[in-house]
């Protein structure tokens, strides 16, 4: 018992939060101690992530991109990347750590992923190849995007004006169709009228 | 098994003759008497199942089109992917857990109720950890929301692509909720150490690989959110977060996080994966919005619709509907017929909660001529849902998240339906 209003569960022991509790703050709280430098991370990189990032991040088939794109977040497809999107190294460190590789997730050790991150960082173009990653310079790398967001400003930028009585007659004076999805064919056969 | 459940070569001919008199008679006086009338039937003679025969039963076979479906090209593994509730084929406003969609990072995992456990940690007086057995000794509440994927009609940002509501609005689902307020359980943990709450978060997380990690303003934490352990009346399917999920009603689905194992208060946002990389809306000019966790208003006509043609002919049409809003109620739905020239109020349904899905109606009559279909939904503070054009100008095409347009449907006069997009 303890002293909460119904005295239910039990004191979190400090082992079982650290277990779980591995989450990275963009200031670099919750990072471990330990360090990898780039080519240490092309070899782990090579054996545990290029089969489906591809040699140099670049992406195999349809899975994701971890490199390049830089400069194209405005073009009509931006290739959002770590370097060209994120705007954090910390977070990074903590989804690959935590969720990396896909179907082995968790089982990097902590020098294993500030490896990884340097080379992730190298294939980039943002590292030269003798960088080493560690807890003390991680949270102070500077990411190119990272002043790239704003908080959701809906309220500003449409909610004062889509608050209004809309129009129910002559609304306009013609309608034509623009666009047609059954130009593209891309549903499924069993989706549509059987 | 019972007879009347084997096909038989007379019962399997009469029920064809069946099917092409009764596509005639749907409109048309009967020229002749009805077999299905004046003929003895199996199931007016022969007995039906009995009670033993399905303990836990599935829907009826002749409704094997109402199931959850995927599109193969969307994501580069079925393991984290989309699937699409049939809001076609639905009607009211309550999703069948069976066919509501499901959306997983990591896979759908099988977690016991013996196996989970829940953590609270970081700034609360006491970090504890509960069994499933603790939660269900606190008071619970049970509300109904609507939960939409931040990516549903987000493949029609560009243009018209996907011809089926199924597709172009099926990420989402609402049910009734039983659980305990995410408030209750913070309050057990204490916030005294937290101090000042206004500028405090919960990081939640998943017992899942992807863990889904996502952080939640103390405000809303406080307000509505709810761990939830039951869904329509019985424990969450194993795909929907099984055996606890949360519920942050009115926010984007990804923030629902399932098969919750861990609550921790911080004095700042994580800003996860779950949170930059993805679920960030890029604006034409390339930068970001990041915390654009309201889903707004939103309403699509289900039927009629490219997957639900009109087969009955000329005269009375019902047209039905879907509206729904993250800022609260629906307060109206109107209904055009002609691609926005004119519109007409529809009938709404009965409201089962705030932030849940709304059933709309408008009776009308079809004369034959081809329709251009579109449905416009207005929530309680005012708000009207856009057209694409609009959502366009502000954003430009590359928000992936957050389309909530006006949909259109050209219904031609052999009452197929095509989604299309016009002027």
């Amino acid at each position: 018992a303890h002293e909460g209003a119904f005295g239910l569960g039990r004191p979190a022991l400090p082992e079982e939060i650290a277990a779980w509790d591995v989450d990275v703050l963009p200031d670099g709280r919750g990072l471990p101690e330990g360090s990898g430098d780039v080519s240490t991370g092309e070899e782990v990189f090579a054996e545990k992530c290029a089969a489906c990032h591809g040699d140099f991040a670049e992406g195999v088939d349809n899975w994701p991109v971890l490199a390049g794109g830089f400069g194209t977040l405005a073009d009509e497809d931006p290739v959002k990347t770590v370097g060209s999107y994120w705007p954090y190294l910390t977070t990074v460190w903590d989804y690959v750590h935590r969720s990396m590789p896909f179907g082995e997730a968790g089982t990097l050790s902590a020098d294993e992923t500030y490896a990884i991150v340097a080379y992730i960082l190298y294939s980039n173009d943002l590292v030269d190849d003798e960088f080493e990653l560690n807890q003390d310079n991680l949270a102070t790398f500077e990411m190119p995007n990272r002043d790239g967001f704003v908080i959701d400003d809906r309220p500003q930028r449409e909610y004062a004006e889509w608050r209004t009585e809309p129009c129910m007659e002559n609304c306009k004076d013609s309608v034509e169709i623009t666009k047609r999805a059954t130009f593209l064919d891309v549903t499924p056969d069993h989706g549509g009228d059987s | 098994m019972d007879d009347m459940f084997k096909p038989s070569r007379r019962a399997f001919l009469r029920g064809g003759a069946a099917i092409a008199a009764g596509s005639v008679a749907g409109s048309v006086a009967a020229q002749e008497a009805d077999p299905l009338i004046t003929e003895l039937q199996d199931w007016a003679s022969y007995t039906g199942a009995g009670v033993d025969e399905t303990p836990y039963g599935l829907p009826i076979r002749f409704e094997s089109d109402v199931v959850r479906r995927n599109v193969e090209w969307l994501t580069a593994s079925p393991i984290s992917s989309i699937n699409f509730t049939p809001i076609h084929a639905l009607d009211g406003t309550i999703t069948p857990q069976g066919c509501a969609f499901e959306r997983h990072h990591s896979g759908a995992i099988e977690l016991s109720k013996q196996d989970y456990r829940l953590m609270i940690n970081g700034l609360v007086d006491r970090p504890l950890v509960f069994t499933y057995d603790d939660l269900e000794r606190f008071p619970r509440e049970n509300h109904v929301y609507f939960c939409e994927c931040a990516a549903n009609t987000g493949m029609e940002w560009a243009g018209a692509q996907l011809n089926g509501v199924q597709f172009t609005h099926g990420m989402i689902h609402n049910m009734e909720y039983a659980g305990v307020p995410l408030r209750v359980l913070l309050q057990e943990a204490g916030l005294d150490a937290a101090g000042d709450l206004s500028d405090k978060w919960v990081y939640v997380e998943g017992a899942d690989a992807s863990s889904n990690g996502r952080s939640i303003p103390m405000e809303k934490a406080l307000d509505d959110v709810l761990v939830a352990f039951k869904a329509n009346g019985e424990a969450l399917r194993m795909e929907h977060g099984y055996p606890v999920r949360l519920v942050v009603p009115g926010w984007e689905g990804n923030m629902w996080v399932k098969w919750l194992r861990r609550i921790e208060v911080t004095d700042a946002a994580v800003e996860s994966r779950e949170e930059t990389s993805k679920y960030t809306d890029v604006y034409a000019d390339g930068t970001a919005r990041k915390w654009t966790w309201v889903m707004d208003a939103k309403s699509v006509i289900t039927s009629p619709s490219p997957q639900m043609p009109i087969r009955h002919g000329k005269g009375p049409l019902v047209i039905s509907g879907l509206a729904w809003s993250g800022h609260g109620r629906i307060t109206r739905v109107d209904v055009s017929k002609d691609g926005g020239i004119t519109w007409e109020t529809a009938r709404l349904g009965k409201q089962l909660d705030t932030k849940a899905l709304t059933r709309f109606y408008l009776d009308t009559e079809w004369d034959g001529s081809p329709m251009l279909l579109q449905s416009r939904a207005m929530d309680e503070t005012g708000y009207v849902q856009p057209t694409k054009d609009q959502l366009r100008e502000k954003r430009g095409e590359n928000s992936v998240y957050h389309n909530n347009c006006i949909q259109t449907w050209y219904v031609n006069a052999e009452g197929i339906a095509e989604n299309v997009e016009v002027s």
